[in-house]
């Protein structure tokens, strides 16, 4: 058995301790916000939140987060209405909207971590995470007005053209 | 049909929308547009659904699939606009596969360039009866009262009455004909041109939102399958044993063999079902299978490039000519020849394959996300020994796809979970890995591009060759086929819009190896990357700006009909005289791009400029790349893309494709490639076979023209024109002229 906290919940699982957290949140708790990219930690589209740090479910065995908190996107808020939730509606970010679980979780332990981040910090944090689709310059823009940064004037033109 | 029940919105919502509402609309219309299906959807008719519940909730049907271009917004939309309903009163149902609503086939950019009349016509024969039931009450003529705002209003008085209202009377209405209802003028649209609130986006963001890889049944097993490495493979033997000791693992099944044609047929394998998908995953890297690898097992896609190079620097089989070009004597110091060439490539979408289903005795039942409703339900059908009356048995439920761009018309993935319920009398979902997609894809076609042209002392050319060669996309039906057909060069090549008097269009064949398949925007990926490039060379030969060779070449206003040439011209499908090709808006939106960008404004010497143009899939698109190119490592630091679509439905999804397109043409020119060495793809997953990241995004500017002309594609047609803009800026930054894609290959990305 192991013990783990996902979205505030305390859950006993009965799983092969080597199953990837995102195949446990999937399969076993039908948590499918969380959803499968690569299986290989290189796209992002896992991405969940450890302790409130940006990991990949895909390559994360279960027993390594045994007795430790998981945030999927399903828990990011109880009304889905975390600022950057709320900033990647604003922006009409996703397309396919597949890879969007990912994007939000990493932009928000991004915030956690940095308030304001530059360009450079948002390229480097959110460089793991694919969106195939390419709604990158969205997720840019996303990411600044949730951190209440000033988005450039590029950004702000897919916003006054919305 | 007029049964009313007092439901609640989310009961209605439940019920599908069509059982429960007060106004239930089913209406026959003759499909006006052909369409690019390969299917040839079955029937011929297309019924719509608009149902209003009795709390005025109207629920209207979407037909398409939806991969990310927005169409569950932009159907319902148009349809809304002709209705009279507003957008926050509109709830979206999504259609499962059914030849009753006409063709569903999600590809070509066709679903508002081919449909717009159709879908118009939904809405206004329910807004039709809605206004007959209204002035009946009244007593007035129908002339008098007028949809709009979700109400009909009498004009003289105005009095008003809600939908809601007039819903279980208009249902007593026999719906008029389609071609008795008037639709909207344009000044009139209401939501067409506006943007709405999208359909998705909340469901979206709190990762609610379904895809097939999200199905969940009891009692589901879920498969996993080891594909033969090489098409036409074929299973010798395999050992399940140290694959059945896995907990979990409940079967291991070889699939039905197969052969060539591949069709859209499963590849055939050996499939590990399990409880799990960890246990699928780990039953399969326990199996050993032997393999015939088959008479593909020598294909060498570098080798198979070269052969290509070569036949078309050979005079081949002529598609399309006009005047005389083979008794010319070229000045060799105005003439310039050049051969360029694309890889395979690969859809790549971040959500791979796949699909569940359960097969009873009964019926069939089945969840996927499919680009190709009705045609997966034909083929699955054939599959279960089904006729075409029993069609109905399978029922195929549409979810969202975590994109698609072409691959996810192909209904293999279906069939394979098909089979494998059908074997095990149980639920199977059916999921590739990202190793099984970029292995065992549909590749976009390795292709070679021929042009040799002679400058003319007015600063154009003439005497024009152009010639072709990739192994075609209906190899997977008829393995005799080596060319290109006529529809597939319509695609950028048979419809070359320059003012030539001499001009020879020619294919040469090709063995093919590996499966073809349409990746977005197609034969126009090389066609649009060789003839952009050609014109910024003949530019660079001529001293020339590329904006003006580019509008010398395309000389006079005028309609260009591809025809003339010899040629039987398919123009997307779309009629000639409302779809032309009009070199006034070419030239105006190469002019627009030219000045939007300010691309002739002096730049740091290692800094440069690309322009290119493709009018694709009933639409015109330009683009404009800035590069700069540093010790051979080349930075992406502007593109801008203008489109001319005609009528724009919903302008922020236009912009959203726009962007998409710019950031799948960078991933194709910079990075894009699929290389097969004995058989057998070389690349496994993002780290070999790379697309764009968050911090190789340049700033994305993006130009809609307005416009009243009809609607053209929206999901193709942005991506041939930026490829060729990349390496045009190459060039204009380094001098390094990149004839063969992609750009990795000898500069740093």
């Amino acid at each position: 058995m192991i013990n783990v906290t996902i979205n505030k919940k305390a859950i006993e699982l009965d799983v092969d301790p080597q199953m990837p957290l995102l195949y446990a949140l999937r399969d076993e708790l039908q948590l499918t916000g969380t959803k499968f990219g690569c299986g290989a930690g290189q796209c992002g589209a896992c991405t969940v939140h450890l302790n409130g740090q940006a990991i990949r479910s895909c390559i994360t065995p279960i027993s390594a987060v045994a007795n430790q908190k998981i945030t999927t996107i399903e828990g990011l808020d109880e009304h889905n209405n975390d600022k950057v939730q709320i900033a990647w509606r604003e922006y009409k970010v996703p397309q396919c909207g597949y890879c969007q679980s990912g994007q939000i979780m990493s932009a928000s332990a991004l915030l956690a971590k940095t308030a304001n981040p530059s360009d450079k910090q948002i390229d480097d944090f959110m460089q793991g995470n694919i969106c195939r689709c390419g709604t990158y310059k969205r997720i840019k823009a996303a990411i600044k007005s949730a951190a209440n940064s000033e988005p450039s004037a590029n950004e702000t033109l897919v916003k006054e053209n919305r | 049909m007029t049964a009313i029940e007092n439901v609640s919105r989310r009961n209605f919502i439940k019920a599908a929308g069509i059982t429960s509402g007060g106004f239930i609309l089913g209406i026959n219309l003759p499909l006006s547009a052909k369409t690019l299906d390969p299917a040839k959807a079955a029937a011929s008719t297309l019924n719509f659904f608009v149902s209003i519940a009795i709390d005025g909730i109207v629920s209207i049907v979407c037909h398409r699939s939806e991969m990310g271009q927005g169409i569950r917004t932009s159907v319902p939309q148009i349809i809304a606009d002709e209705l009279g309903a507003n957008w926050d009163k509109v709830n979206v149902v999504q259609a499962k596969a059914d030849a009753k609503y006409g063709s569903q086939g999600t590809a070509g950019s066709a679903s508002i360039r081919s449909h717009f009349t159709t879908i118009r016509q939904m809405g206004a024969i329910a807004r039709d009866m809605l206004e007959q039931a209204a002035a009946s009450i009244w007593q007035v003529d129908k002339s008098a009262v007028k949809a709009g705002n979700h109400v009909v209003t009498h004009s003289a008085t105005g009095q008003q009455i809600s939908f809601a209202e007039l819903a279980p009377h208009a249902a007593k209405l026999t719906p008029p004909d389609a071609k008795n209802v008037t639709l909207k003028n344009t000044k009139d649209f209401s939501l067409i041109g506006k943007d709405v609130s999208l359909t998705d986006l909340n469901e979206i963001v709190a990762g609610q939102a379904t895809y097939a890889q999200d199905i969940q049944l009891p009692n589901m097993l879920i498969a996993t399958i080891v594909r033969p490495p090489v098409v036409g493979g074929k299973v010798l033997s395999f050992d399940a044993s140290q694959a059945k000791k896995i907990k979990g693992v409940v079967d291991v099944i070889a699939l039905k063999p197969r052969s060539i044609p591949v069709a859209t047929n499963p590849l055939s394998g050996v499939a590990v079902l399990a409880t799990n998908t960890w246990a699928a995953l780990e039953g399969r890297k326990k199996l050993t299978v032997e393999w015939d690898l088959g008479a593909n097992s020598t294909h060498s896609s570098e080798s198979h490039k070269q052969a290509l190079v070569k036949k078309v620097n050979q005079q081949g089989s002529v598609a399309a000519h006009k005047g005389d070009i083979y008794t010319h004597q070229y000045q060799s110091e105005n003439t310039l020849e050049a051969t360029y060439t694309v890889p395979y490539n690969n859809h790549s979408p971040m959500e791979t394959p796949a699909a569940t289903a359960i097969v009873t005795d009964e019926k069939c039942t089945i969840w996927a996300g499919t680009q190709n409703p009705q045609w997966a339900q034909g083929i699955v059908a054939t599959e279960l020994g089904y006729s075409q009356e029993e069609h109905h048995k399978i029922e195929l439920n549409i979810t969202l796809m975590g994109g698609a761009f072409g691959r996810k018309s192909k209904a293999d993935f279906i069939v394979e979970a098909v089979e494998l319920a059908k074997a095990t009398k149980r639920p199977v979902k059916v999921i590739w890995s990202r190793e099984d997609d970029i292995q065992h894809g549909y590749y976009q076609s390795i292709a070679a591009n021929y042009h040799k042209a002679e400058l003319t002392a007015s600063g154009s050319a003439d005497f024009w060759i152009s010639r072709v060669a990739y192994p075609p996309i209906g190899w997977l039906w008829n393995a005799d086929l080596k060319s290109p057909q006529p529809n597939d060069l319509a695609l950028g090549f048979g419809d070359i819009p320059f003012a030539l008097n001499n001009l020879s269009l020619e294919t040469q064949e090709s063995e093919s190896y590996v499966r073809p398949g349409w990746l977005r925007s197609v034969a126009c990926i090389n066609n649009g990357f060789a003839l952009g490039s050609f014109v910024d060379e003949l530019a660079v030969k001529a001293n020339l700006s590329t904006r003006q060779m580019w509008l010398n070449l395309l000389g006079d206003d005028r309609h260009v009909n591809p025809s003339e040439n010899n040629y039987e011209y398919s123009n997307y499908n779309l009629a000639m005289t409302e779809h032309p090709l009009d070199t006034k808006r070419m030239k105006s939106l190469i002019n627009l791009i030219c000045d939007k960008a300010e691309v002739e404004k002096p730049l740091p010497k290692n800094q440069g400029w690309g322009i290119s143009f493709l009018r694709s899939f009933g639409s015109f698109v330009a683009a404009a790349t800035k590069v700069e190119v540093t010790n051979n490592k080349v930075t992406v630091l502007a593109m801008h893309t203008a489109i001319d679509c005609g009528i724009v439905v919903t302008p922020d999804r236009v912009t959203a494709q726009m962007e998409g397109a710019m950031i799948m043409g960078l991933s194709i020119a910079l990075m894009g490639e699929i290389s097969v060495k004995d058989g057998v793809v070389e690349q496994s997953n993002f780290h070999d076979a790379p697309v764009t990241r968050i911090h190789q995004v340049p700033e994305l500017y993006v130009h809609i023209v307005q416009s009243d002309a009809p609607p053209g594609g929206v999901g193709e047609p942005g991506v041939p024109p930026i490829i060729p803009s990349i390496t045009n800026a190459i060039y204009h930054a380094s001098n390094i002229r990149i004839r063969d894609l992609p750009v990795n290959k000898v500069l740093t990305v």
